[in-house]
């Protein structure tokens, strides 16, 4: 696959420039104010956007797209169902409850498993399934959605991660973000949870943000709390060097991920199951710009190479073979 | 080419708000900066006179008309029951009154308010009707006489002007010239002097006019107009002092009326006189132009935000200065980056502020944030449903709010009644907002978060309680239209945020 643009020209030239914003542009980092006003809003239609924003119906598209997903329990609509929790979720030891429209990972609750008529979180403790109705309550009541409107939640597989996380996760679930411009993987990372962020997979809470290399799905070192970091800092597990399994099938599934969402600027969530292997969690229509110092590397020069590319390849494994490309002649 | 599109808009807004406002600063007169005074003089002119039971009453007054040199700030006439008719024929311009049947004495006023604008200059419309020389009536005796001093003066001048002056120099010399005081005899008041001066120029055949003026002083009481005089140079009337034969209007007087006519006739009436007293106020600038340019018949200022009632124009005074705290939220948000509860929330802080005054808003605010977050931090425990627990949260914080205002008030801080002035539904949200802050992301993030609204708040009373953008913008409301360009510009700013210079600081250091 040949890149059409001279790469070269893609990289930064001349001596670095003094100012902070100079020397940011230089290096193509990419700030909140562009993101929003040159990818999202011209890439991202709006009546996209419920697709996204919805889990139940990402999971839906995702399953006619053939991505895999985590299975689905239950969805309780109206508060009137909490009624019934118990027996919708008897035939599962463990599960996830979330709200079909949050934001931002909030209002998503892990249960890894029961003793007697409680159940355990995540985090070891145990909670009572009083405490649990009303978590979904305020889910209904759309504490955790966008502008506050009613929603469902939504009862699901709970993802046992992959071994090769161990020691490298405290906690929480480890997810692969990873962002897609015009259907193409441009940079990825891989977020892990620490004692600091209680389990969550958000760098805004203190979770570990680590580059992972498009080409070779390796991973670099680490930023935590915005500062780079080698080892992670419960376990001591070294950061870099550590090869995402299943890297080309991850790749090929976010690309299919922007086909059915229909927006050209998209950050999807990917986790790694210990037996069903890939799977998607959702697709973020505002995917953040952390993922830049987590890779220490600006986005732009990939995303104004994808924006000037003619034509995408309609072949996934076509565009899976573009991204690897400009990785290798833009890291 | 959504750029060049936004950028286009923007400058057509520019041009259309800059145009307005100077159209309104150099033509109206309307200040840029709200501490400008001007000289207000309302004159007063009493008219009073006994009716005749068997007639009906007319009677006719002469009042000014585009006085050079001030502006008209308006013009009242107190007439009872009379009829009321103005009429300008384009030298003059009088009022009448009428009714039929009236009885006893009548007073009548006319009530005019000028303002000193010197660059207000009517441009005089020429003369296109050349007034005829009439034929002046001195008694046979007193022909020779006059005869005997205009041939000396009119060899010695070339024009109306220089003749004019030169005739006065000989009337009012010391030196006994028997012609002179022949002509003088018999000459009363000024009224008779100009008249008579005005009789000598025609018997030149020069064409003159007496008229009256207005002398600005403040405290006249019962005063008079003072007769003047006009000369036609033979292009337009030419103000001359009829004693000194000085070019031009004396300083701080006023035109009241030309003509041979009376300036007052009553027909009905006996015992006619009119007074004039006089009085100088200072007064804010921008009323005086805005009350003028609606007497200049600008359709600008008659659809403009002054023509509201005042309480409506005081709700605009502070309505208008929220976009200007909008656009202070677009640079701090968009620019600077800084964190805020709500999108607007800050900016209703900051109109409440408005009443609260700035230290002391800041201190209840944060009260009521404190005491709410606390009581929500309960509520949690009691694990109730969304709306009901936001509707205990707003009930809580209106309860508070009663409370911080009685103890305030018992402790002698009146300021804390203000309280009641928060918008108390924006306070509820921030409590819930905040707490859930707090919950997800931890005490940090909700105390930046919340610094940054009442830091954003603060700014914002800042800038939206300076007198001087108030004045502006209530002013000239169309500078909006500029604010709306510099916003619509800031909606394609794609450049980094300054928070994000820190943000990506390690990035920097590579």
């Amino acid at each position: 696959m040949a890149i059409p643009l001279g790469v070269e020209a893609l990289k930064v030239d001349g001596k670095p420039a003094w100012l902070p914003w100079r020397r940011l542009r230089q290096l193509g980092v990419m700030g909140l104010n562009e993101r929003n006003a040159d990818f999202i809003l011209p890439y991202n239609p709006r009546k996209n956007y419920p697709l996204v924003d919805n889990k139940l119906l990402t999971k839906e598209l995702a399953i006619q797209a053939g991505i895999p997903v985590p299975p689905l329990y239950g969805v309780i609509e109206i508060v009137h169902q909490i009624e019934d929790l118990s027996d919708l979720v008897s035939p599962y030891e463990d599960f996830v409850v979330k709200p079909a429209q949050g934001a931002g990972g909030e209002g998503i609750l892990v249960l890894t498993g029961r003793q007697g008529d409680r159940y355990r979180k995540s985090d070891g403790e145990l909670t009572t399934e009083e405490d649990l109705g009303h978590h979904i309550s305020n889910i209904l009541g759309g504490m955790y959605s966008l502008a506050g409107r009613p929603d469902q939640a939504v009862l699901e597989y709970r993802v046992k991660f992959d071994p090769i996380f161990e020691h490298i996760s405290y906690q929480g679930v480890p997810d692969i973000r990873i962002l897609v411009f015009r259907g193409i993987p441009v940079l990825a990372m891989i977020r892990l949870p620490t004692r600091g962020s209680s389990g969550k997979a958000n760098l805004h809470q203190g979770a570990i943000g680590v580059g992972i290399d498009l080409a070779s799905g390796r991973t670099f070192s680490g930023v935590w709390h915005e500062r780079p970091i080698e080892e992670h800092p419960d376990t001591g597990g070294q950061l870099s060097g550590r090869i995402i399994p299943y890297w080309d099938e991850i790749l090929a599934m976010t690309a299919r991920c922007h086909d059915f969402a229909g927006l050209g600027f998209i950050g999807v969530d990917i986790v790694l199951d210990e037996t069903q292997g890939p799977m998607m969690l959702e697709v973020n229509a505002r995917p953040g710009l952390s993922i830049q110092l987590a890779n220490r590397l600006g986005l732009l020069p990939r995303l104004r190479h994808v924006e000037a590319l003619k034509s995408i390849p309609t072949e996934i494994s076509e565009r899976v073979q573009t991204a690897k490309t400009l990785a290798r002649y833009t890291a | 080419m959504r750029g060049l599109h936004v950028k286009t808009l923007a400058l057509l807004l520019v041009v259309v708000g800059i145009s307005i406002c100077w159209f309104k600063v150099t033509r109206l007169g309307l200040p840029l900066v709200p501490t400008e005074k001007a000289d207000v003089w309302t004159v007063e002119a009493r008219i009073e006179f006994k009716a005749r039971h068997d007639a009906a009453v007319k009677a006719r007054f002469a009042i000014p008309r585009l006085p050079p040199g001030y502006t008209v700030v308006d013009e009242s006439f107190v007439s009872g029951d009379y009829g009321l008719t103005t009429e300008d024929d384009g030298a003059n311009r009088a009022v009448e009154w009428a009714i039929r049947q009236v009885n006893g004495y009548q007073v009548l006023y006319y009530r005019i308010r000028l303002a000193r604008d010197p660059s207000n200059q009517p441009i005089q419309a020429p003369v296109t009707l050349i007034p005829e020389v009439r034929s002046p009536h001195f008694p046979e005796a007193l022909e020779s006489a006059a005869k005997g001093l205009m041939g000396e003066a009119l060899k010695k001048s070339a024009d109306a002007k220089t003749f004019v002056r030169e005739l006065l120099v000989r009337l009012n010399s010391h030196t006994v010239d028997p012609n002179v005081m022949l002509l003088r005899q018999g000459i009363g008041d000024e009224e008779e002097w100009v008249q008579f001066v005005s009789d000598l120029l025609a018997s030149g055949g020069f064409i003159s006019r007496p008229a009256h003026l207005l002398v600005l002083r403040d405290g006249i009481n019962h005063g008079a107009l003072k007769p003047w005089l006009q000369v036609f140079d033979g292009h337009q009337w030419v103000w001359i002092d009829p004693h000194t034969g000085e070019l031009g209007l004396p300083e701080g007087a006023v035109p009241w009326h030309v003509g041979a006519d009376p300036v007052l006739a009553v027909s009905g009436g006996k015992n006619i006189k009119v007074e004039f007293s006089v009085s100088q106020r200072e007064q804010d600038r921008t009323l005086v132009a805005e009350q003028r340019a609606r007497q200049m018949g600008s359709r600008l200022m008659e659809y403009s935000l002054f023509s509201l009632p005042v309480s409506v124009q005081n709700v605009y005074r502070v309505l208008l200065m929220v976009p200007v705290g909008a656009f202070l939220i677009v640079i701090l948000r968009n620019v600077v980056g800084i964190k805020t509860f709500g999108t607007f929330m800050p900016i209703l802080i900051s109109l409440a502020f408005r009443e609260t005054e700035l230290v002391w808003g800041m201190i209840l605010f944060s009260l009521l944030i404190f005491l709410g977050l606390l009581i929500r931090f309960y509520l949690e425990y009691l694990k109730l449903l969304m709306v009901p627990r936001l509707a205990a949260v707003l009930i809580i914080v209106i309860i508070l709010m009663a409370f911080v205002s009685v103890f305030s008030h018992k402790l002698g801080f009146d300021r804390g009644l203000s309280v009641a002035l928060f918008p108390m539904v924006i306070l509820a949200m921030t409590i819930e907002r905040m707490s859930l802050v707090w919950e997800e992301l931890g005490p940090t993030e909700a105390l930046v978060q919340g610094f940054g609204s009442l830091a954003v708040a603060a700014l914002g009373y800042l800038c939206m309680s300076s007198r001087y953008l108030e004045h502006l913008i209530f002013v000239f409301p169309e500078l909006l239209l500029v604010v709306l360009a510099m916003t619509l510009l800031l909606g394609r700013y794609t450049g980094y945020r300054l928070t994000e210079l820190w943000r990506f600081r390690s990035a920097l250091r590579l």
